[in-house]
């Protein structure tokens, strides 16, 4: 399993478009991800439940990762990351 | 001919056919099947279906509104690929229940949840649910797709407007917005606003098939709707749009001018908002800045106390959209004519005069506290000027000044980034503007709110349309106490706005400049009008 974290940048917070993004990068991968903020997790690839986080500007998320291509997934999520929120 | 009443939420003036928006509405039954897996390829074909209407309205949208409002299809079509989603309905029909109904409970559910939560975007997202809940019940129901279309251009006639309706009109088939329901800060307005057509919110008509295709007028300089127009109105109604539209393209050329007299003597003229949307019609409309920032949106229409949070995303979002331009927010004028229940106000006599604005601030300085936190973490991110409203004595001056300073340091010692603020007070009551010689040591800026200094000072309410006739804007004393307090502000250095009607008052503007007015602050519709008036000045 890999796991990074990473502070949401975007003043919206993890808001409707960007969730969406998020949900079809990590639709890439057969990888299971979570994403996890204060103290709430959801699967990345579950738009409805990652937006119910509620993730705001300034939160801390916990990104997991755990499969075949995990290697794959935690670099280009972790640039997703950096890219977009 | 038929004369209907409304809210104007935008002025101009409509002539054309009326189109007539109806939604079909339809009930939802709960019904056993016998074949769960049957209905339930039902199901999944409607949600396949309602997909490839998505992706369509997506590619529209894309041609005519562009990326920004055509996101929202896409997101709807991923959230009909959402497991949970799928499942939960998928779960309602194993358990012997129609698709229909089952779509309905899964799409209430997930509703629910965002409409639970305490971030104001993400409760807004409960209608994308709805929305996406109703297509595809819509589908298994066999009605057809909520559309509007029309060859000619014609007049939008309906109950009311949600987003996912408003932004897939095709805007050059549309003349002009009439709505039942609806208010100034509904879908419909900020949408006719965007797309600077004549709107009226509020319309007592019933929507009868047969006004479908009728002609109409709509003017949204008075609020009138008219149907089946008489000649003699028709014309005069076609005299006024053609000036309208005459106006419009002389103002248009005023864009990016200065405001400057024809002998070189300037003056600043910004907008007055009272949302976070409005600050793009500023913008649109070239102001030089916001000067009166109305936060009362913020805490009317809810039950709750908008948290801090909440506000510091409002103003950093205003802040940022003005890009370094001034912006004034003014703490929060509750009370009188602006009631709130969760606020638990007791009824007054005499509200105008009652328990408002800075009175509550003062006396439960926890919401005072609150919005001033905002405010401070938010002047990080912009030129931004606080401003008192209501006040009548230095004492109240600083107390305020001793409050701001707490909750400044409070938020440095919590480590937060905090910016700076000029502090202004609004120069509304008679007692402020007498003393206003002593007030304008204690402040940065004064703003003369012209609208309660005139029914204070002519002891007339300005509500009450039988005393139309003797509140007289030009009174020689709301004068004369307006000159007084631009020349005491002078006299301590400080700059002075009129941030009330008579600001846009272009009989007036000469004497603004005349007396030394540094800024007047108007409606985003009026900045270019009243551009134009100094400009003609010599």
């Amino acid at each position: 399993m890999r796991e990074f974290s990473y502070v949401i940048k975007d003043p919206v917070g993890l808001h409707a478009r960007p969730a969406g993004l998020l949900v079809k990068k990590a639709g890439e991968f057969t990888s299971r991800i979570t994403v996890e903020s204060g103290g709430k997790s959801a699967e990345a690839k579950k738009l409805i439940m990652l937006m119910g986080l509620g993730i705001k500007q300034g939160a801390e998320v916990i990104c997991r990762i755990e499969g075949e291509d995990e290697e794959a997934a935690q670099e280009a999520l972790a640039k997703f990351f950096e890219e977009n929120l | 001919m038929e004369r209907y009443i409304g809210k104007s939420v935008m002025k101009g003036i409509a002539i054309g056919r009326i189109f007539l928006y109806k939604k079909r509405d339809y009930q939802v039954t709960d019904q056993k099947v016998s074949d769960p897996a049957a209905e339930k390829e039902c199901l999944l074909a409607a949600v396949e279906r309602a997909k490839e209407q998505l992706t369509r309205l997506y590619e529209d949208a894309m041609r005519n509104v562009g990326e920004d409002h055509a996101a929202i299809f896409d997101i709807h079509r991923m959230l009909l690929e959402d497991e949970d989603y799928l499942d939960a309905a998928a779960g309602e029909i194993e358990s012997g229940f129609n698709a229909v109904y089952a779509v309905d409970r899964a799409g209430t559910q997930f509703a629910e949840l965002f409409a639970a939560m305490d971030d104001e975007y993400m409760r807004g997202r409960a209608a994308d649910i709805r929305d996406i809940s109703q297509r595809v019940i819509r589908i298994l129901l066999d009605l057809p797709e909520e559309d509007i279309c029309s060859d000619e251009p014609v007049v939008l006639l309906a109950e009311d407007l949600t987003p996912s309706e408003t932004v897939k009109l095709d805007k050059s088939k549309i003349l002009g917005f009439v709505t039942v329901k609806g208010s100034a800060n509904s879908h419909t307005a900020i949408l006719a606003r965007s797309m600077n057509l004549p709107a009226l919110v509020g319309v007592d008509i019933p929507l009868a098939d047969e006004l479908h295709g009728k002609s109409c007028v709509v003017d949204g300089f008075e609020g009138v709707f008219l149907v089946e127009p008489e000649d003699g109105e028709l014309s005069r109604m076609v005299v006024r749009k053609n000036q309208w539209v005459a106006d419009l393209e002389a103002l248009e050329k005023l864009k990016g001018q200065d405001n400057v007299t024809k002998s070189g003597k300037r003056i600043d003229i910004f907008a007055n908002i009272g949302n976070v949307e409005d600050a793009d019609a500023a913008c649109a409309a070239d102001a030089g800045g916001i000067g009166l920032f109305r936060s009362e949106f913020l805490y009317l229409g809810r039950d709750t106390f908008p948290s801090e949070e909440e506000q510091y995303e409002s103003y950093k979002a205003v802040l940022e959209k003005m890009e370094g331009k001034k912006v004034v927010i003014r703490t929060m004028d509750i009370g009188a004519d602006k009631k709130v229940d969760y606020f638990g106000l007791e009824p007054e006599e005499n509200p105008a005069l009652g328990y408002r604005a800075i009175r509550i601030c003062l006396d439960r300085e926890e919401i005072f506290i609150t919005q001033l936190r905002a405010l401070y973490r938010a002047a990080a991110h912009g030129k931004l000027a606080i401003m008192f409203p209501m006040i009548i004595s230095v004492e109240e001056v600083e107390r305020i000044k001793q409050i701001v300073d707490m909750v400044r340091k409070d938020l440095v010692s919590e480590g937060k980034p905090v910016g700076d603020a000029e502090l202004g007070i609004m120069i509304e009551t008679p007692a402020a503007a007498v003393i206003s010689d002593k007030l304008a040591k204690e402040v940065d800026f004064f703003s003369i709110g012209t609208n309660d200094l005139t029914q204070y000072t002519l002891a007339v309410d300005r509500q009450n349309q039988k005393l139309e006739g003797i509140c007289d804007t030009h009174h020689e004393a709301l004068l004369r106490l307006i000159e007084m307090t631009v020349k005491n502000a002078h006299e301590a250095g400080i700059w002075v706005g009129i941030c009330g009607e008579l600001g846009a008052d272009t009989a007036l503007t000469e004497w603004f400049l005349k007396i030394g007015v540094d800024e007047l602050s108007v409606a985003a519709s009026a900045v270019l009008k009243v551009r134009g008036a100094v400009r003609a000045l010599p």
